[in-house]
Protein backbone atom coordinates (compact mmCIF):
# COMPACT_ATOMS: atom_id res chain seq x y z
CA UNK A 1 0.00 0.00 0.00
CA UNK A 2 1.23 3.48 -0.63
CA UNK A 3 1.77 5.55 2.00
CA UNK A 4 0.14 8.85 1.54
CA UNK A 5 0.56 10.08 4.66
CA UNK A 6 2.62 13.62 5.03
CA UNK A 7 4.30 14.61 8.03
CA UNK A 8 4.39 18.40 7.38
CA UNK A 9 2.43 20.70 4.91
CA UNK A 10 5.81 21.78 3.53
CA UNK A 11 6.66 18.45 2.78
CA UNK A 12 3.25 17.97 0.67
CA UNK A 13 3.96 21.02 -1.93
CA UNK A 14 7.81 20.60 -2.02
CA UNK A 15 7.42 19.34 -5.72
CA UNK A 16 5.14 21.72 -7.24
CA UNK A 17 7.01 23.65 -10.10
CA UNK A 18 6.86 26.98 -11.42
CA UNK A 19 3.87 27.55 -13.83
CA UNK A 20 2.00 24.44 -12.02
CA UNK A 21 -2.25 24.67 -12.29
CA UNK A 22 -3.20 24.05 -8.69
CA UNK A 23 -7.35 23.72 -8.29
CA UNK A 24 -7.91 25.82 -4.33
CA UNK A 25 -11.27 24.16 -2.67
CA UNK A 26 -13.47 26.27 -0.44
CA UNK A 27 -16.06 28.18 -0.38
CA UNK A 28 -16.80 31.71 1.57
CA UNK A 29 -14.26 30.00 4.42
CA UNK A 30 -14.97 26.50 4.99
CA UNK A 31 -12.91 24.15 2.88
CA UNK A 32 -10.05 26.72 2.21
CA UNK A 33 -6.82 24.58 2.33
CA UNK A 34 -5.29 27.46 4.28
CA UNK A 35 -2.18 25.37 5.87
CA UNK A 36 -1.22 24.48 1.82
CA UNK A 37 -1.70 27.73 1.13
CA UNK A 38 0.54 28.74 3.67
CA UNK A 39 3.38 26.11 2.91
CA UNK A 40 3.19 26.77 -1.00
CA UNK A 41 3.86 30.44 -0.03
CA UNK A 42 6.46 29.26 1.91
CA UNK A 43 8.17 27.33 -0.74
CA UNK A 44 7.67 30.22 -3.46
CA UNK A 45 6.55 28.45 -6.47
CA UNK A 46 5.55 31.43 -9.06
CA UNK A 47 3.51 31.76 -12.66
CA UNK A 48 0.65 29.39 -10.47
CA UNK A 49 -2.45 28.85 -12.35
CA UNK A 50 -4.84 29.05 -9.91
CA UNK A 51 -8.46 27.08 -10.70
CA UNK A 52 -11.06 28.57 -7.48
CA UNK A 53 -14.23 30.29 -6.84
CA UNK A 54 -12.66 33.13 -5.67
CA UNK A 55 -9.13 34.27 -5.41
CA UNK A 56 -9.18 35.05 -1.58
CA UNK A 57 -10.17 37.95 0.24
CA UNK A 58 -7.62 38.46 3.30
CA UNK A 59 -4.44 36.15 2.75
CA UNK A 60 -3.50 37.21 5.98
CA UNK A 61 -3.31 36.16 9.94
CA UNK A 62 -5.84 33.73 10.74
CA UNK A 63 -7.88 33.98 7.75
CA UNK A 64 -5.48 32.72 5.70
CA UNK A 65 -6.64 32.34 2.08
CA UNK A 66 -5.58 32.39 -1.66
CA UNK A 67 -5.35 36.28 -1.39
CA UNK A 68 -1.77 35.08 0.15
CA UNK A 69 -0.33 33.75 -3.10
CA UNK A 70 -1.54 36.59 -4.52
CA UNK A 71 -0.42 39.17 -2.26
CA UNK A 72 3.16 37.09 -2.89
CA UNK A 73 2.72 37.55 -6.32
CA UNK A 74 2.91 33.83 -6.71
CA UNK A 75 -0.27 33.66 -9.15
CA UNK A 76 -0.30 34.48 -12.77
CA UNK A 77 -3.76 33.70 -13.82
CA UNK A 78 -7.01 32.95 -12.03
CA UNK A 79 -10.08 30.71 -13.25
CA UNK A 80 -12.73 31.43 -11.01
CA UNK A 81 -16.75 33.14 -10.62
CA UNK A 82 -15.22 35.97 -8.83
CA UNK A 83 -12.62 38.81 -9.85
CA UNK A 84 -13.94 41.27 -7.68
CA UNK A 85 -15.95 41.08 -4.66
CA UNK A 86 -19.43 41.07 -4.15
CA UNK A 87 -20.32 44.39 -3.16
CA UNK A 88 -18.50 47.30 -5.20
CA UNK A 89 -17.03 48.67 -1.98
CA UNK A 90 -15.38 45.38 -0.74
CA UNK A 91 -11.73 45.08 -1.62
CA UNK A 92 -10.09 41.56 -2.62
CA UNK A 93 -6.23 41.69 -3.27
CA UNK A 94 -6.76 40.01 -6.56
CA UNK A 95 -8.99 42.77 -7.92
CA UNK A 96 -6.30 45.42 -7.74
CA UNK A 97 -3.25 43.47 -9.60
CA UNK A 98 -6.28 42.59 -11.91
CA UNK A 99 -7.40 46.49 -12.87
CA UNK A 100 -3.24 46.81 -12.81
CA UNK A 101 -2.57 44.25 -15.66
CA UNK A 102 -0.15 42.14 -13.57
CA UNK A 103 -2.51 39.39 -13.43
CA UNK A 104 -4.66 37.68 -15.58
CA UNK A 105 -8.34 36.31 -14.63
CA UNK A 106 -10.67 33.97 -16.40
CA UNK A 107 -14.54 34.56 -14.95
CA UNK A 108 -16.99 32.24 -15.15
CA UNK A 109 -20.43 31.45 -14.12
CA UNK A 110 -19.81 29.55 -10.84
CA UNK A 111 -21.90 26.69 -12.02
CA UNK A 112 -20.10 26.31 -15.52
CA UNK A 113 -16.95 26.90 -13.56
CA UNK A 114 -17.98 23.43 -11.02
CA UNK A 115 -19.32 21.82 -14.52
CA UNK A 116 -15.77 22.36 -16.27
CA UNK A 117 -14.06 20.75 -13.36
CA UNK A 118 -16.56 17.79 -12.88
CA UNK A 119 -16.19 17.12 -16.76
CA UNK A 120 -12.40 16.93 -16.87
CA UNK A 121 -12.60 14.56 -13.82
CA UNK A 122 -15.19 12.62 -15.99
CA UNK A 123 -13.49 11.73 -18.69
CA UNK A 124 -16.02 14.70 -21.04
CA UNK A 125 -14.50 16.21 -23.74
CA UNK A 126 -16.61 19.06 -23.50
CA UNK A 127 -20.81 19.90 -23.09
CA UNK A 128 -23.34 22.61 -23.17
CA UNK A 129 -24.95 24.68 -21.08
CA UNK A 130 -27.65 27.51 -20.74
CA UNK A 131 -25.78 29.19 -18.21
CA UNK A 132 -24.54 32.69 -20.07
CA UNK A 133 -26.36 32.47 -23.04
CA UNK A 134 -27.01 36.25 -24.58
CA UNK A 135 -23.97 37.67 -22.48
CA UNK A 136 -20.13 38.71 -22.20
CA UNK A 137 -19.38 35.22 -21.49
CA UNK A 138 -20.95 33.35 -24.76
CA UNK A 139 -18.36 35.91 -26.84
CA UNK A 140 -16.28 33.63 -28.77
CA UNK A 141 -18.10 30.37 -27.87
CA UNK A 142 -20.20 27.91 -29.81
CA UNK A 143 -23.65 28.27 -29.26
CA UNK A 144 -26.11 25.64 -30.00
CA UNK A 145 -30.16 25.22 -30.23
CA UNK A 146 -31.37 21.71 -28.86
CA UNK A 147 -35.33 21.46 -28.46
CA UNK A 148 -35.47 24.80 -28.97
CA UNK A 149 -33.28 26.39 -26.11
CA UNK A 150 -29.85 27.66 -27.09
CA UNK A 151 -26.69 26.22 -24.66
CA UNK A 152 -22.88 27.71 -24.58
CA UNK A 153 -20.08 24.90 -25.39
CA UNK A 154 -18.03 24.70 -22.44
CA UNK A 155 -14.62 22.75 -21.99
CA UNK A 156 -13.22 20.94 -19.18
CA UNK A 157 -10.57 22.28 -16.52
CA UNK A 158 -7.85 20.03 -15.38
CA UNK A 159 -5.13 20.70 -13.22
CA UNK A 160 -1.58 19.14 -12.34
CA UNK A 161 -2.73 19.68 -8.55
CA UNK A 162 -5.30 20.20 -6.01
CA UNK A 163 -5.48 21.57 -2.76
CA UNK A 164 -8.35 20.36 -0.67
CA UNK A 165 -9.32 20.63 2.53
CA UNK A 166 -11.42 17.84 4.16
CA UNK A 167 -12.76 16.15 7.87
CA UNK A 168 -11.11 13.16 7.86
CA UNK A 169 -9.43 10.19 6.13
CA UNK A 170 -8.88 6.70 6.55
CA UNK A 171 -4.86 5.63 5.55
CA UNK A 172 -5.94 4.39 2.65
CA UNK A 173 -7.23 7.99 1.48
CA UNK A 174 -10.72 7.58 1.61
CA UNK A 175 -12.12 10.95 2.39
CA UNK A 176 -15.54 12.65 4.14
CA UNK A 177 -15.72 16.38 4.17
CA UNK A 178 -18.07 17.96 6.99
CA UNK A 179 -21.06 19.95 5.93
CA UNK A 180 -20.93 23.02 3.82
CA UNK A 181 -16.82 21.98 3.92
CA UNK A 182 -17.56 19.54 1.01
CA UNK A 183 -18.02 22.72 -2.27
CA UNK A 184 -15.70 22.02 -4.21
CA UNK A 185 -13.65 19.41 -3.02
CA UNK A 186 -15.08 15.78 -4.66
CA UNK A 187 -14.86 17.23 -8.00
CA UNK A 188 -11.17 19.31 -7.87
CA UNK A 189 -10.04 15.90 -6.29
CA UNK A 190 -11.02 14.01 -9.18
CA UNK A 191 -9.86 16.48 -11.81
CA UNK A 192 -6.14 16.95 -11.07
CA UNK A 193 -3.78 14.57 -11.26
CA UNK A 194 -1.99 15.19 -7.59
CA UNK A 195 -4.61 15.60 -5.08
CA UNK A 196 -3.91 16.76 -1.48
CA UNK A 197 -5.50 17.12 1.35
CA UNK A 198 -5.61 18.90 4.49
CA UNK A 199 -7.87 17.07 7.07
CA UNK A 200 -8.86 18.12 10.74
CA UNK A 201 -8.74 15.46 11.95
CA UNK A 202 -6.37 12.15 12.75
CA UNK A 203 -6.10 9.65 10.01
CA UNK A 204 -7.84 6.14 11.36
CA UNK A 205 -7.59 2.88 10.18
CA UNK A 206 -9.09 1.20 6.86
CA UNK A 207 -11.88 -0.07 7.74
CA UNK A 208 -13.34 2.81 10.62
CA UNK A 209 -15.21 4.64 7.74
CA UNK A 210 -18.13 3.18 6.38
CA UNK A 211 -17.44 2.66 2.57
CA UNK A 212 -21.46 3.92 1.86
CA UNK A 213 -20.01 6.97 3.54
CA UNK A 214 -16.93 8.00 1.65
CA UNK A 215 -17.15 11.79 -0.28
CA UNK A 216 -14.07 11.11 -2.26
CA UNK A 217 -12.71 7.49 -2.64
CA UNK A 218 -9.28 6.92 -1.84
CA UNK A 219 -8.11 6.53 -5.68
CA UNK A 220 -9.01 10.28 -6.27
CA UNK A 221 -6.54 11.62 -3.18
CA UNK A 222 -2.45 11.29 -3.39
CA UNK A 223 -1.25 13.03 -0.19
CA UNK A 224 -2.82 13.51 3.34
CA UNK A 225 -1.76 15.79 5.62
CA UNK A 226 -3.40 16.26 9.47
CA UNK A 227 -3.54 19.67 11.06
CA UNK A 228 -1.88 19.39 14.04
CA UNK A 229 -3.53 19.07 17.55
CA UNK A 230 -4.32 22.34 19.18
CA UNK A 231 -3.98 24.19 15.53
CA UNK A 232 -7.73 25.42 14.61
CA UNK A 233 -9.60 23.62 12.32
CA UNK A 234 -11.54 26.21 10.45
CA UNK A 235 -11.18 29.55 11.56
CA UNK A 236 -14.21 31.97 11.69
CA UNK A 237 -14.72 33.58 8.51
CA UNK A 238 -16.47 37.10 9.96
CA UNK A 239 -14.38 39.56 10.77
CA UNK B 1 -43.38 68.08 0.31
CA UNK B 2 -44.97 65.68 2.96
CA UNK B 3 -42.95 63.22 4.72
CA UNK B 4 -43.29 60.08 3.02
CA UNK B 5 -40.30 57.49 3.11
CA UNK B 6 -39.38 55.36 0.25
CA UNK B 7 -39.77 51.33 2.25
CA UNK B 8 -37.06 50.08 3.97
CA UNK B 9 -35.01 47.39 3.47
CA UNK B 10 -37.12 44.24 5.32
CA UNK B 11 -40.32 45.17 3.97
CA UNK B 12 -39.04 45.01 0.17
CA UNK B 13 -37.81 41.79 0.62
CA UNK B 14 -41.08 40.60 2.93
CA UNK B 15 -43.15 41.82 -0.18
CA UNK B 16 -41.00 39.01 -2.68
CA UNK B 17 -40.92 36.35 0.49
CA UNK B 18 -45.01 36.80 0.79
CA UNK B 19 -44.51 35.47 -2.99
CA UNK B 20 -43.09 32.22 -1.93
CA UNK B 21 -45.61 28.91 -2.22
CA UNK B 22 -46.17 26.70 0.22
CA UNK B 23 -43.25 23.80 -0.55
CA UNK B 24 -40.97 25.86 -2.88
CA UNK B 25 -37.48 25.78 -2.89
CA UNK B 26 -36.03 28.63 -2.60
CA UNK B 27 -32.31 30.35 -3.11
CA UNK B 28 -31.49 33.51 -1.77
CA UNK B 29 -28.88 35.83 -3.40
CA UNK B 30 -26.15 37.85 -1.54
CA UNK B 31 -27.14 41.47 0.26
CA UNK B 32 -31.52 42.42 0.54
CA UNK B 33 -32.64 39.05 -0.81
CA UNK B 34 -31.17 36.93 2.19
CA UNK B 35 -33.71 39.13 3.95
CA UNK B 36 -36.24 37.25 3.01
CA UNK B 37 -35.91 34.50 5.54
CA UNK B 38 -36.62 36.80 7.91
CA UNK B 39 -40.30 36.43 7.30
CA UNK B 40 -42.24 33.94 8.65
CA UNK B 41 -44.80 31.76 6.85
CA UNK B 42 -47.46 30.87 9.36
CA UNK B 43 -48.92 28.46 6.81
CA UNK B 44 -46.41 27.13 4.18
CA UNK B 45 -43.04 25.11 4.29
CA UNK B 46 -40.39 27.04 2.50
CA UNK B 47 -37.42 24.77 1.69
CA UNK B 48 -34.14 27.05 1.35
CA UNK B 49 -31.53 25.90 -1.26
CA UNK B 50 -27.97 27.50 -1.30
CA UNK B 51 -25.49 27.26 -4.04
CA UNK B 52 -22.91 26.16 -1.95
CA UNK B 53 -24.16 22.83 -1.74
CA UNK B 54 -26.72 23.17 0.99
CA UNK B 55 -30.62 22.07 0.92
CA UNK B 56 -33.14 22.25 3.53
CA UNK B 57 -31.37 24.76 6.41
CA UNK B 58 -32.34 26.95 9.22
CA UNK B 59 -32.04 30.34 10.02
CA UNK B 60 -28.93 32.14 11.44
CA UNK B 61 -26.71 31.49 13.50
CA UNK B 62 -26.36 33.73 16.46
CA UNK B 63 -22.71 34.48 17.55
CA UNK B 64 -21.40 31.73 19.70
CA UNK B 65 -24.01 29.16 18.58
CA UNK B 66 -22.23 28.83 14.56
CA UNK B 67 -20.71 25.61 13.11
CA UNK B 68 -18.29 26.88 11.58
CA UNK B 69 -18.12 24.53 8.79
CA UNK B 70 -21.62 25.35 7.75
CA UNK B 71 -22.42 28.69 6.15
CA UNK B 72 -24.98 29.49 3.47
CA UNK B 73 -23.95 31.31 0.32
CA UNK B 74 -23.21 34.61 1.72
CA UNK B 75 -21.03 32.99 4.21
CA UNK B 76 -23.18 33.54 7.26
CA UNK B 77 -23.49 30.60 9.56
CA UNK B 78 -27.15 29.07 9.85
CA UNK B 79 -28.35 26.50 11.80
CA UNK B 80 -28.81 22.83 10.65
CA UNK B 81 -32.52 21.58 10.45
CA UNK B 82 -33.70 17.77 10.70
CA UNK B 83 -33.45 16.59 7.12
CA UNK B 84 -31.18 19.06 5.84
CA UNK B 85 -28.04 17.56 2.62
CA UNK B 86 -24.87 18.72 2.16
CA UNK B 87 -23.60 18.07 -1.71
CA UNK B 88 -20.48 18.95 -3.76
CA UNK B 89 -20.68 22.18 -5.87
CA UNK B 90 -21.35 19.58 -9.22
CA UNK B 91 -24.64 18.57 -7.14
CA UNK B 92 -25.77 21.43 -6.52
CA UNK B 93 -25.40 23.58 -9.81
CA UNK B 94 -27.05 20.81 -11.30
CA UNK B 95 -29.58 21.35 -9.35
CA UNK B 96 -29.99 24.89 -9.89
CA UNK B 97 -29.67 24.38 -14.27
CA UNK B 98 -32.04 21.60 -14.37
CA UNK B 99 -35.02 23.17 -12.76
CA UNK B 100 -35.39 22.15 -8.81
CA UNK B 101 -35.38 25.74 -7.67
CA UNK B 102 -38.33 26.95 -7.87
CA UNK B 103 -37.79 30.88 -7.26
CA UNK B 104 -34.23 32.72 -6.94
CA UNK B 105 -34.13 35.92 -5.21
CA UNK B 106 -31.37 38.28 -6.36
CA UNK B 107 -30.07 41.85 -6.22
CA UNK B 108 -29.27 43.97 -9.09
CA UNK B 109 -27.99 47.15 -10.68
CA UNK B 110 -30.14 47.23 -13.76
CA UNK B 111 -33.61 45.72 -14.85
CA UNK B 112 -35.00 46.37 -17.94
CA UNK B 113 -38.23 45.78 -19.36
CA UNK B 114 -38.14 42.48 -21.14
CA UNK B 115 -36.80 40.86 -18.16
CA UNK B 116 -33.52 41.10 -18.90
CA UNK B 117 -31.40 42.06 -15.48
CA UNK B 118 -27.35 43.09 -14.65
CA UNK B 119 -25.93 42.51 -11.59
CA UNK B 120 -22.19 41.54 -11.91
CA UNK B 121 -19.91 44.54 -13.15
CA UNK B 122 -20.10 48.28 -12.83
CA UNK B 123 -19.15 50.51 -15.59
CA UNK B 124 -15.36 51.56 -15.43
CA UNK B 125 -14.59 48.32 -13.42
CA UNK B 126 -12.43 45.29 -15.33
CA UNK B 127 -14.13 41.84 -13.94
CA UNK B 128 -16.54 41.49 -11.10
CA UNK B 129 -18.25 39.03 -9.11
CA UNK B 130 -20.75 36.21 -11.42
CA UNK B 131 -20.88 33.86 -8.74
CA UNK B 132 -24.42 31.72 -9.11
CA UNK B 133 -26.22 34.52 -10.42
CA UNK B 134 -25.73 33.44 -14.30
CA UNK B 135 -26.68 29.66 -13.43
CA UNK B 136 -29.80 30.99 -11.05
CA UNK B 137 -31.34 33.05 -13.40
CA UNK B 138 -31.42 30.27 -16.18
CA UNK B 139 -32.29 27.57 -14.17
CA UNK B 140 -34.72 28.79 -11.72
CA UNK B 141 -38.70 28.85 -12.26
CA UNK B 142 -38.83 32.26 -11.46
CA UNK B 143 -36.38 35.44 -10.79
CA UNK B 144 -37.61 38.25 -8.65
CA UNK B 145 -35.30 41.25 -7.96
CA UNK B 146 -34.98 43.23 -4.91
CA UNK B 147 -32.92 46.72 -5.40
CA UNK B 148 -34.09 50.19 -4.85
CA UNK B 149 -35.66 51.57 -7.16
CA UNK B 150 -32.98 54.39 -8.18
CA UNK B 151 -29.45 54.43 -8.04
CA UNK B 152 -27.82 56.76 -4.84
CA UNK B 153 -27.90 60.05 -7.49
CA UNK B 154 -31.16 59.47 -8.49
CA UNK B 155 -30.64 57.66 -12.22
CA UNK B 156 -33.44 54.90 -12.40
CA UNK B 157 -32.39 51.13 -12.53
CA UNK B 158 -35.65 50.41 -13.64
CA UNK B 159 -34.75 51.13 -17.42
CA UNK B 160 -36.22 49.82 -21.33
CA UNK B 161 -33.16 48.16 -21.89
CA UNK B 162 -29.94 47.86 -19.29
CA UNK B 163 -26.49 49.35 -20.32
CA UNK B 164 -24.38 47.15 -18.03
CA UNK B 165 -23.05 43.72 -19.23
CA UNK B 166 -25.95 40.89 -18.65
CA UNK B 167 -26.21 38.60 -15.97
CA UNK B 168 -29.27 36.85 -18.14
CA UNK B 169 -31.85 37.58 -20.47
CA UNK B 170 -35.29 37.37 -20.52
CA UNK B 171 -36.19 35.66 -17.03
CA UNK B 172 -36.80 38.65 -14.25
CA UNK B 173 -41.13 37.92 -13.37
CA UNK B 174 -40.94 40.75 -10.36
CA UNK B 175 -39.07 43.21 -8.66
CA UNK B 176 -39.67 45.03 -5.28
CA UNK B 177 -38.36 48.46 -5.11
CA UNK B 178 -38.56 50.82 -2.26
CA UNK B 179 -41.25 52.43 -4.12
CA UNK B 180 -43.18 49.27 -5.17
CA UNK B 181 -43.92 45.88 -6.83
CA UNK B 182 -43.28 45.87 -9.98
CA UNK B 183 -43.75 42.62 -12.82
CA UNK B 184 -42.90 42.45 -15.73
CA UNK B 185 -45.42 41.19 -18.49
CA UNK B 186 -45.30 40.44 -22.07
CA UNK B 187 -45.84 44.43 -22.63
CA UNK B 188 -43.23 46.25 -20.13
CA UNK B 189 -43.40 47.06 -16.26
CA UNK B 190 -46.50 47.12 -14.26
CA UNK B 191 -46.53 49.05 -11.30
CA UNK B 192 -48.36 46.30 -9.13
CA UNK B 193 -48.12 47.94 -5.45
CA UNK B 194 -47.42 51.56 -4.47
CA UNK B 195 -45.04 52.69 -1.40
CA UNK B 196 -47.59 54.65 1.00
CA UNK B 197 -48.36 58.38 0.23
CA UNK B 198 -46.70 58.19 -3.40
CA UNK B 199 -48.18 58.69 -6.48
CA UNK B 200 -47.76 56.80 -9.76
CA UNK B 201 -46.43 59.84 -11.61
CA UNK B 202 -43.27 60.17 -9.15
CA UNK B 203 -42.90 56.28 -9.44
CA UNK B 204 -43.24 56.61 -13.56
CA UNK B 205 -40.80 59.74 -13.29
CA UNK B 206 -38.27 57.67 -10.99
CA UNK B 207 -38.73 54.70 -14.10
CA UNK B 208 -36.78 54.51 -17.19
CA UNK B 209 -39.10 52.93 -19.18
CA UNK B 210 -43.15 53.02 -19.54
CA UNK B 211 -44.66 51.87 -16.16
CA UNK B 212 -48.10 50.77 -16.76
CA UNK B 213 -50.26 51.33 -13.62
CA UNK B 214 -52.60 48.17 -12.43
CA UNK B 215 -56.44 49.02 -12.57
CA UNK B 216 -56.16 47.36 -8.93
CA UNK B 217 -53.03 49.27 -8.11
CA UNK B 218 -52.79 49.35 -4.08
CA UNK B 219 -50.11 50.24 -1.09
CA UNK B 220 -47.93 47.71 -0.82
CA UNK B 221 -48.59 44.68 1.37
CA UNK B 222 -46.50 44.45 4.49
CA UNK B 223 -45.54 42.09 7.20
CA UNK B 224 -48.41 41.11 10.29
Amino acid sequence: MKNKQYDTFDAAVADIPDGATIMFSGFAGPGTPRNLIAALTRQGAKGIHAITNSPGRWGDGDLVDLGMLVRARQIAKVSAAFTAATHPSAKMPFSELYEAGEVEAELMPQGTLAERIRAAGAGIAAFYTPTGVGTEIAEGKEVRNFNGRDYLLELPLPADYAFVHAHRADEIGNVQYRLTQRNFGPIMARAARVTIVELDEPIVPAGEIDPDAVHTPSIFTDRLVVIPEGQVKEVKNQR
Amino acid sequence: MTDKQPLDRQTMADRIAMEFQDGWVVNLGIGMPTLCANFVHADKEIVYQAENGLLNYGPMAIDGEEDRWLVNAGGQYVLPLPGMATMDHGDSFALIRSGYVDVTVLGAYEVAANGDFANWRILGRKGGGIGGAMDLAVGAKNVYVIMDHTTRDGQARLLERCALPLTAVGVVKLVSTNLGLVEITPSGFLLREIAPDYEPEEVQALTGADLAIASDLRTVQTAG
